[in-house]
């Protein structure tokens, strides 16, 4: 339909100038070869300079450009756009869910604000030995597939129960994390930090849909690590049974 | 934000204002947030999204675990021999021997190292590392976290900075430092990235830890935000850089996108061809060939691109061959570069060759500081610290890398020089240090450039121009550098100023306003790029990174120095590199070889 063009379609909104947010859209020549999404923007934004998104390693590292891309959230610098084009066409969206700044650009105060509820530190107020904690390799073992997040945000913008409730449910990217300090063996708060996500919503909400596993761009599974803390906090609510004598 | 007036513009007062939210910059404000000081860390980027999210190797320093016998002194004696010693011996002994200090720190703070089966820190082995002094053999001494150590070691630093319930203006981008009447800094004028409200942050003291500015160059391994912003304001307010001739190298980038190759794959059998299929190494190397030093390999194959052999539609870049290795060795022995080659440079290497440049990795040079971070200017061939002015990190230089760093010695340092800057802030303020207020009109020279910005109405693509610079940087301050190619590169970068000057921003509008920050990061790499170029014509000799064809050989009579580079005279000076460690004798200079 668009022979050697490629039709872009972008999500604009400049709060100053735009009541509503709407799609814009840009045809171009299609690259010669291969590029990557975040490639594409750049190409978008030296013929239109008012377009924002944010970047910054462009190596999938740094997390600065999760958007929606064809309708699944994903990295800009580490999407071919020859694994999203359908028809000559690409759909590019804000990540969902959250509050827009300006055309891809959300306001992430709520995912990070979820992610400092969950104390995402070391907490082990023993005197420190002069040289390093020791921890064996199977222990470290333990936080492989949970510290490498780079808190994109993919995953809890795209999970049903966090757009419900942002507010109240932890989501997927901040309870990784929270398993991340609760796996690890130096961290001596395990029965403090399971309280904190005792209640109906922080660990609760969610309900196994898998969203956030499909779209990590670091192959990681937050959904996995949800069900380890749920069997923990089953857990520890059979062992206060048990202590309590009843 | 149109024309902004002083009095228009929020005031927010701070003890600490610490520019840069990387490693460095959030290790000083760990250590100002715990003293009960008014910090604020003002960041561009959210602070896990800084560069040194993206250090792979590790962080080398002699914490004796894979080597009991380890020594910090093997580990000086390493460094001072890598920065072809100008490394300043005072610096470098105080990076080498409170490193295990800093490291140890980082564990405690949850840092999630990888592990020997004793439970110590895991340790691998880097370039240019030996025991005893050069004599005892390869060391493994680079403390790592799998291959995502930098990620491992912002993010913890992160964390601790929440737990310590630090400061944060992120997304927040400081355009210049203001200074009173008696060239004091004050602090910065900057504005919020999200709604461009503009403010004067004052503070008792500033520091620059806003890392490097690889993307001067077409082809780096740094981020896109690597502009050298810190870097650029203090030249702006007429302060000196030290030692910009000296940029880092890596051979093996891959072309158009800059990801890092790594050299293993040459250690496993590949090599370099140009766009004859010729394996012209063996033209520069006849002996060790394609693993010759990282410096001799990446000034061949600019001379092969100069000589118009180079490969592609612009020539303008070599092949590393690999595919002769066969599936099997690659898969087994290089999944990752494979995955990355086909990501990034969209070849398979089991079949085609993979498309590399000489790519710009680090910045060794920067603001000059003192080991505790306190930056200088020189007066009379004399050092003066400028009250209210500090630098850690990549955009200083302390000096311990001289011309040329050790791998994993770029962690080391922003760790032990943002503590030891937070540590020195914390004493001075509490002791009554401080600096004067400015002025109004003080505050109005430092709206200047954002003001002309706004109010432009036509002038240059700030796109446009920041191609020409960063193809200009390329061309004539690469790896490889000869006094009538740079001559042509300074008419160029003279021709570019008008133009840097004179940019249009068409978009004016205040919400997340990228296309501004583009158009001042763009000014700043203009300045940390004409102090590159006016150092690098002045060094008349070679020396590590810095490879001169018409003057091959290192000078020490000459140049066993610094070079100061004044932004308001555009002229270079020396100044001597320090031989007076504390606790050990010097090491004097020697014949560099591997």
């Amino acid at each position: 339909m668009f022979g050697n063009k490629l039709k872009v379609s972008l999500y604009r909104y400049n709060p100053e100038e735009d009541k509503f947010p709407y799609m814009k859209n840009y045809v171009i020549d299609k690259p010669e070869r291969d590029i990557m999404v975040l490639d594409l923007l750049h190409l978008l934004k030296e013929e239109d300079q008012s377009i924002s998104y944010r970047r910054s390693c462009r190596e999938g590292v740094c997390g600065s450009d999760g958007m929606n891309i064809n309708g699944k959230n994903g990295l800009a610098c580490i999407t071919p756009i020859s694994s999203v084009i359908k028809r000559n066409k690409i759909e590019l969206r804000p990540l969902p869910g959250l509050p827009v700044i300006r055309d891809l650009v959300v306001d992430m105060t709520e995912f990070y604000a979820q992610y400092e509820k969950i104390k995402p530190f070391l907490q082990n107020e023993t005197t420190a030995p002069e040289q390093e904690r020791l921890q064996s390799p199977e222990e470290r073992d333990k936080l492989d597939g949970l510290y490498e997040c780079i808190l994109c945000a993919c995953c809890s913008t795209s999970c049903p129960s966090f757009w419900w409730n942002p507010d109240k449910f932890v989501g997927p990217a901040a309870l990784l994390q929270a398993y991340r300090f609760l796996a690890d063996s130096r961290d001596l708060k395990t029965q403090e930090r399971l309280e904190d996500l005792s209640d109906p919503f922080s660990v609760y909400r969610c309900h196994g849909i898998m969203n956030c596993v499909n779209v990590c761009p670091k192959g990681l599974n937050p959904n996995k690590a949800i069900g380890e803390i749920k069997s923990m906090l089953h857990k520890n609510k059979k062992d206060i049974i048990v202590s309590d004598g009843v | 934000m149109n024309n902004i007036f002083t009095n228009s513009i929020k005031k927010i007062e701070f003890d600490a204002l610490i520019v840069g939210g990387g490693g460095s910059g959030m290790r000083a404000s760990l250590e100002l947030a715990k003293s009960g000081l008014k910090t604020a860390v003002v960041s561009k980027v959210f602070p896990t999204r800084s560069h040194t999210v993206s250090a792979q190797g590790g962080i080398t320093c002699a914490i004796a675990s894979a080597d009991p016998n380890d020594d910090w002194r093997w580990h000086m004696y390493d460094t001072v021999k890598g920065a072809d010693f100008i490394g300043d011996q005072d610096a470098i002994e105080y990076l080498c021997s409170e490193g295990p200090k800093a490291v140890f720190e980082l564990e405690h703070m949850g840092l999630p190292f990888s592990r020997f089966e004793n439970g110590r820190i895991y340790q691998r082995p880097f370039g240019g590392q030996s025991k005893d002094f050069g004599k005892g053999g390869q060391a493994a001494r680079t403390c790592a976290a799998a291959d995502r150590t930098g990620h491992a070691l912002l993010h913890t630093l992160y964390q601790n900075n929440v737990k310590e319930g630090a400061n944060f203006l992120n997304e927040w981008f400081a355009v210049d430092l203001v200074k009173n009447s008696k060239d004091e800094v004050t602090g910065v004028i900057a504005f919020s990235i999200e709604n461009g409200e503009v403010a004067y942050l004052k503070a008792q003291a500033t520091v620059l830890a806003t890392g490097g500015a690889g993307r001067i160059y077409a082809s780096t391994t740094n981020a896109l935000i690597n502009t050298g912003d810190g870097l650029a304001m203090a030249l702006r307010a007429g302060f000196p850089a030290q030692d910009m001739e000296m940029w880092q190298f890596h051979p093996t980038g891959i072309y158009g996108a800059g990801s890092l190759v790594t050299e293993g794959c040459r250690g496993e059998g590949g090599f370099l061809i140009n766009k004859d299929g010729e394996r012209f190494m063996e033209r520069y190397a006849p002996n060790v060939k394609d693993l010759a030093g990282r410096d001799v390999v990446a000034r061949s194959m600019v001379l092969e691109i100069l000589e118009g052999r180079g490969c592609g539609e612009k020539n303008d870049h070599i092949y590393l061959k690999l595919d002769h290795l066969g599936a099997e060795v690659l898969n087994s022995k290089l999944p990752g570069i494979c995955e990355l080659s086909r990501t990034f440079a969209h070849v398979d290497p089991i079949y085609e060759p993979i498309p590399v440049v000489p790519t710009c990795h680090y910045m060794m040079g920067g603001t000059p500081t003192n080991i505790s971070g306190q930056a200088f200017t020189r007066i009379n061939d004399e050092d003066h610290l400028i009250p209210g002015l500090f630098s850690a990190g990549e955009a200083a230089c302390v000096s311990v890398h001289g011309a040329n760093r050790l791998g994993g010695n770029s962690l080391l340092d922003l760790v032990v020089f943002g503590r030891a800057t937070g540590k020195h802030i914390q004493s001075e303020l509490k002791s009554g240090g401080g600096v004067d207020s400015a002025t109004k009109s003080d505050i109005e020279k430092s709206l200047e450039r954002l003001n002309i910005l706004n109010d432009s109405s036509n002038g240059h693509d700030p796109a446009d121009v920041k191609k020409e610079l960063q193809e200009c940087m390329q061309n004539y301050f690469g790896v490889f550098r000869r006094g009538e190619f740079m001559k042509k590169g300074l008419d160029q970068l003279n021709e570019l100023k008008e133009k840097v000057d004179n940019l249009h921003l068409k978009d004016k509008s205040d919400a997340f306003n990228t296309s501004r920050v583009e158009a001042i990061e763009l000014q700043n790499l203009f300045e940390v790029a004409e102090s590159t170029a006016i150092s690098a014509y002045q060094r008349t000799e070679s020396r590590g990174a810095h490879a001169r064809d018409d003057y091959p050989d290192r000078d020490d009579e000459n140049w066993l120095c610094h070079t100061i580079y004044d932004p308001v005279s555009k002229k270079v000076s020396k100044r001597g590199v320090n031989f007076e460690p504390n606790k050990v004798e010097a090491f004097p200079p020697k014949v560099r070889t591997y």
